[in-house]
């Protein structure tokens, strides 16, 4: 009796380890391909493409000027200082208020909910022509 | 004219000339000059880039700016012998736009000499620009100083005739200052051969002021702050003694000194842009010698951005940008380093923190 409960339990463990095996096989997080890499990539590069398509049009706000008028490759936003205290709102402020402050004013347009597609594709965008540059939260 | 130079920039000081200008149009003053059939101002307007949205409606901001440029300079006493107007009148180059634009410039009390920009030009290639304003490249001589305009927004022919389906999307092409699609400006072999021959007849004392609408000198490919055949106009005036090049375009306050050619932009009516070193992957030459205009406040619409009064003080250019919700700036040949410099700023330990762009 003694000799069956001990073999069902090394039969037990033997199967648990298998599966323990098996499951730690498919959840091993840092298995990605190259052809995963290129994906995300692509996936990425076709939403900065959007954003670049947004920032030079005339359409995003109401008098057809366009974001790439004023900031050309983006120039001159800074998105690697954001979070920052914008003195002129008198509060700390994400990248994302301040474009749409622009499509507000110059733009005379109406400002982008956080999660609209568009503002996703317009921040991929400003971070892409910023690429390589330290980030630098608050700085002036 | 060393001596008078000096001495007319000590007045300059005790008048505090670029105080009375920020303050138009309560105060005026009247400048005393030595020589006054030697010596006058010019003002110099530029890059208004009139934009229609629709049938007669246009972008308030950019209308906004050359209405006060204009209402300003009339207002100038001295009065001014003439303006230029450094070109992009028109957003994309529609009668419209020129003519809303030539409308709010026929209001300014005195001789106006346009100068072509991209904008005015590619969409038609300055046919209607040419019935406003006559000539794409021209000369004249004024108390003693030969002017002289080109059209230096000229491209590859293959580029201008033969690659873009209609005229509108040619302009709208150009129009983009970062679009990789544009091509990059020149003055261009027909223009350089008038220029030597109309050069020919001018003595090597006479001082020379070019204008342009952009800069006769290489700074970034990328956003056409550049001339293709820069070197080759450059060479045309290096032989005379007191040449000044003012060009448009970049919207913001460069300066340079190459040979005996010294170089000035003027601000735009419409709005500033960014200094290339600001996109961080810009291979660009910015002269070392210009000291940056502060970095634009876009709360302020006319931040950054405005007009400019040129004393052509024997010849040399005293360039006095007025800028709307700034210190004033100044800057003048100095005849000492043999380069334009900045009245306030010139020296690194004498600069602000709003000058330093990243």
């Amino acid at each position: 009796m003694k000799k069956r409960v001990l073999t069902i339990s090394v039969g037990l463990a033997a199967v648990l380890c298998a599966l323990v095996f098996v499951n730690l096989r498919v959840s091993r997080a840092d298995e990605f391909t190259k052809e995963d890499l290129d994906r995300w990539n692509a996936e990425y590069m076709s939403v900065v493409k959007q954003g670049r398509e947004l920032w030079t049009s005339g359409t995003l706000g109401t008098n057809g000027v366009a974001c790439a008028q004023c900031h050309p490759n983006g120039a001159n936003t800074h998105p690697e200082t954001y979070p920052k205290f914008q003195q002129q709102l008198g509060r700390v402020v994400p990248l994302r208020d301040m474009i749409n402050w622009c499509l507000q004013n110059p733009l005379e347009g109406k400002v982008l909910e956080a999660n609209d597609p568009r503002m996703v594709a317009i921040e991929a965008y400003l971070a892409y022509e910023r690429r390589g540059v330290a980030i630098d939260p608050g700085k002036h | 004219m060393c001596d008078f130079h000096l001495s007319r920039r000590g007045f300059l000081k005790s008048a505090g000339t670029a105080a009375v200008i920020s303050t138009l149009p309560v105060s005026m003053v009247e400048l005393a000059f030595a020589d006054p059939e030697k010596n006058f101002t010019f003002a110099y307007i530029s890059d208004s880039h009139i934009q229609e949205m629709e049938g007669a409606k246009f972008v308030r901001n950019w209308d906004r700016g050359l209405i006060r440029a204009v209402a300003e300079t009339n207002l100038l006493n001295p009065k001014p012998d003439f303006v230029v107007f450094g070109g992009d009148l028109a957003q994309l180059g529609k009668k419209s736009e020129l003519d809303h634009g030539a409308e709010m410039l026929a209001k300014l009390n005195y001789d106006v000499h346009c100068v072509m920009g991209e904008h005015d030009y590619y969409l038609d290639l300055g046919k209607y620009w040419s019935e406003l304003y006559g000539a794409h490249y021209y000369s004249w001589d004024h108390k003693g100083v030969h002017f002289i305009t080109l059209n230096s927004v000229l491209t590859y022919d293959e580029w201008t005739h033969n690659r873009w389906p209609t005229e509108m999307q040619r302009m709208i092409e150009m129009a983009g200052l970062d679009n990789p699609n544009g091509s990059p400006f020149m003055v261009g072999e027909k223009q350089r051969a008038w220029l030597a021959k109309d050069l020919e007849k001018v003595k090597k004392n006479t001082p020379i002021v070019l204008f342009s609408h952009s800069p006769i000198q290489k700074i970034y490919k990328g956003w056409n702050f550049w001339t293709e055949d820069a070197e080759q106009v450059q060479e045309l005036l290096q032989p005379f003694d007191t040449v000044t090049v003012v060009y448009g375009h970049v919207h913001q306050i460069q300066y340079n000194q190459i040979g005996n050619i010294s170089f000035h932009a003027v601000m735009a009516t419409a709005w500033p842009w960014p200094y290339p070193e600001s996109y961080a992957h810009a291979e660009q030459h910015m002269p070392k010698l210009t000291v940056p205009m502060n970095r634009a406040d876009p709360f302020f619409e006319r931040d950054a951005t405005g007009w400019q009064l040129i004393d052509l003080n024997s010849g040399r250019v005293a360039m006095r940008y007025n800028l709307y919700n700034n210190t004033n700036r100044t800057v003048r040949y100095n005849p000492a380093t043999n380069q334009p410099e900045d009245d306030a700023y010139q020296q690194p330990e004498s600069r602000v923190a709003p000058q330093i762009h990243y």
